[in-house]
């Protein structure tokens, strides 16, 4: 039996709709990218499909055999089509929650909460991007090279992996029309001592207008310290480790340097998107 | 066919009118809800504690998941009494559910001052959250014994008019003699109950899974420890009882009422679901309607126990 996606209704105030929902999705497809990620393809209700670039979902993880994953699992948004009623996660399977996703068929239903947070922000000075992600960071990228596409900017990927033939997603980037650049481990590559002069080589050209990076702080460190060298202005995707997602329990909050203070934010509300200059590790 | 029945919901705690007898637990629920349902369908409104000054928590990991349940130590990050009144009770204020502040300290005489500064037009109750640990009974929290938490109850009753909610401490061995010390010493209601202390470790690192080391455990795994205290406390005392811990289902409402609870506190179920509270609403209304049940008082406090089996594990 097929499942049609559907939300929880749930009474909402008169006039307002609901920010996020709590859905049940259809699984169309659930398949390994290469020999870590795996694609996660849903046919999702419309009201759950508002998305920004960087917003994330919370799934309700099936548990696998002996596993108990009971919190819902964090996830960014891959790819979103309103139009089709398409869902897309890309996920690395490191645990419990990401194991059970792992056993998710064609046909299955599937509860998620979303969309969630605050995306990245694109304003018109920002016109020669670059995006520097490593690992499943790029998943969270993927959108937004999307919409800056759509947008007519110019776009710089840097794509960093443990090995050249894991860099997620190099031919999507490059039908957005990115130069893409895979860094990785094996030829060092991808360390912040080659990447600097990579990345000083194009702001000399002129053409980095501002950074998007995720999933590696290493890669936060050097674009912190390109970012205020070169005065580059640019955003980065925090994860931290989550209970409701929604902003209520405080589970998920990181330090941020705001002004010469340092303050507490919580990565699921007034993130997962920040601004490079105030993220601290 | 059986005559169509609008049934009454609507629950008493003390001088408190409850439309439902659904409501948050402290710590689980913030204005962030309403992105996902309209507040005003619940019972009451409970906001997280709130302590004096400005207070960072705990280190994280805050949050870890274990079997049907999971394990908090956030510890109670706090923006201060100023926070409260000048910003979250003029938006709670948009709201026709009663508001229910939670109040904690380390010691009476904080847990005073902050009891008399949240006694504010537009609260309808404070709930106070004795399962902090007291820094002048050697970190032990005051809900641990009867003693300490007759004293703090009762100081707290002398510096407010509002209803005053006493939220117990699983922690303890002597759950109807808190009860009964919280109640003779001028409490309002009892929430029975906060969360069980735990421990997770990551085998691995040989590390805790939790920041703080330990935490509180919730969610489905302590329900019948939750619902047994709501009994024994339900048994021993005769102000209203608000059952808390792991409640999921409208079963698990219909089990803690039945066990003599007025209402009800939902925490973890709203991290799983964040419509829960809205469908429990929902749900509980129909089947009293269902079942022909008019009024909530055909269900609070009716466990019937069979003769052989009473005593048998007293
Ligand atoms: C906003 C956001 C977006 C994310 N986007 C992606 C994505 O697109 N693709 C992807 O593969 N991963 C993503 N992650 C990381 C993903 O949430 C974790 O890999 C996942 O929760 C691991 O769960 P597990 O049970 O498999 O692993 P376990 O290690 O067993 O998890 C144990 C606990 O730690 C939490 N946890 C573990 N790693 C992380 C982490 N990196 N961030 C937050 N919580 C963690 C889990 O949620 C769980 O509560 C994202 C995280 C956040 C916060
Ligand atoms: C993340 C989290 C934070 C909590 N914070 C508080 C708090 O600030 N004050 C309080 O009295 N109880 C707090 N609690 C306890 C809950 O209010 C509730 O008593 C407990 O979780 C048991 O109910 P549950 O199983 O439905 O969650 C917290 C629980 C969780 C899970
Ligand atoms: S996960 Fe609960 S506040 Fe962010």
């Amino acid at each position: 039996m097929t499942h049609s996606p559907t939300v929880m209704s749930v009474p909402v105030p008169q006039g307002l709709r609901a920010r996020c929902s709590e859905a049940t999705c259809r699984v169309v497809s659930n398949t390994p990218v290469n020999g870590e990620y795996r694609l996660l393809v849903l046919d999702a209700p419309p009201e759950v499909l508002d998305c920004q670039p960087g917003q994330f979902f919370q799934l309700l993880c099936p548990a696998p055999e002996n596993e108990h994953p009971f919190l819902r699992r964090p996830m960014s948004i891959y790819g979103y089509d309103r139009r089709a009623g398409r869902l897309e996660f890309l996920y690395k399977v490191t645990g419990a929650g990401t194991r059970g996703l792992a056993t998710l068929r064609t046909g299955d239903a599937f509860n998620v909460l979303g969309p969630l947070g605050h995306g990245f922000s694109m304003p018109d000075t920002w016109q020669n991007l670059m995006l520097v992600a490593r690992g499943v960071g790029l998943a969270t990228l993927a959108p937004l090279a999307r919409l800056a596409h759509e947008k007519g900017r110019k776009l710089t990927a840097i794509c960093s992996a443990r090995r050249a033939d894991l860099a997620m997603s190099v031919a999507l980037f490059e039908s957005f029309g990115a130069e893409v650049i895979v860094v990785h481990d094996e030829d060092a590559s991808s360390t912040p001592e080659a990447l600097r002069p990579l990345i000083e080589a194009r702001i000399a050209q002129g053409t980095v207008d501002a950074f998007y990076t995720c999933g590696s702080a290493r890669l936060l460190r050097l674009l912190q310290t390109l970012a205020t060298t070169h005065g580059i202005p640019g955003e980065v995707a925090m994860e931290q480790q989550m209970a409701c997602g929604l902003g209520m329990c405080q589970a998920c909050v990181r330090s941020f340097r705001v002004g010469g203070e340092v303050i507490q934010r919580r990565v699921c509300r007034e993130g997962p998107v920040f601004p490079i200059s105030e993220a601290m590790e | 066919m059986k005559d169509f029945i609008t049934p009454d919901t609507g629950t008493q705690i003390g001088t408190l009118a409850l439309q439902n007898p659904i409501m948050p637990a402290s710590g689980t629920f913030s204005e962030d809800l309403a992105d996902v349902f309209d507040l005003d369908v619940l019972g009451a409104h409970v906001l997280k504690t709130i302590m004096h000054g400005m207070r960072a928590g705990n280190p994280t990991p805050r949050v870890c998941d274990m079997p049907s349940g999971m394990m908090n130590a956030i510890g109670i990050p706090s923006k201060g009494i100023d926070d409260f009144r000048d910003r979250m009770l003029p938006y709670w204020a948009g709201y026709g559910a009663p508001l229910v502040v939670s109040i904690s300290a380390h010691s009476m005489d904080e847990f005073v001052r902050l009891c008399e500064a949240v006694s504010l037009p537009g609260v309808a109750a404070i709930e106070a959250n004795i399962s902090c640990p007291n820094i002048e009974a050697d970190g032990r929290a005051f809900a641990m014994r009867p003693d300490t938490t007759h004293t703090v109850i009762e100081r707290l009753r002398g510096c407010t008019d509002l209803p005053l909610w006493a939220k117990l401490s699983p922690n303890t061995g002597e759950p109807a003699e808190v009860g009964r010390a919280a109640q003779d010493a001028g409490a309002d209601a009892l929430v029975v109950a906060n969360t069980m202390l735990g421990m997770s470790i990551d085998v691995a690192s040989r590390t805790p899974r939790l920041g703080n080391v330990m935490g509180g455990m919730s969610g489905p795994a302590i329900k019948p420890v939750a619902l047994r205290m709501t009994y024994q406390c339900a048994r021993a005392c005769h102000i209203p009882v608000i059952g808390c811990g792991g409640i999921s289902t409208l079963e698990d409402v219909l089990e803690f009422l039945i066990a003599g609870a007025r209402a009800v506190q939902i925490g973890t179920a709203t991290f799983q679901s964040p419509t829960i509270m809205a469908r429990l609403v929902t749900q509980l209304r129909d089947w009293m309607a269902a079942q022909g049940v008019s009024s909530l008082g055909e269900i609070i406090g009716t466990l019937e126990i069979p003769q052989a089996a009473d005593g048998v594990w007293a």
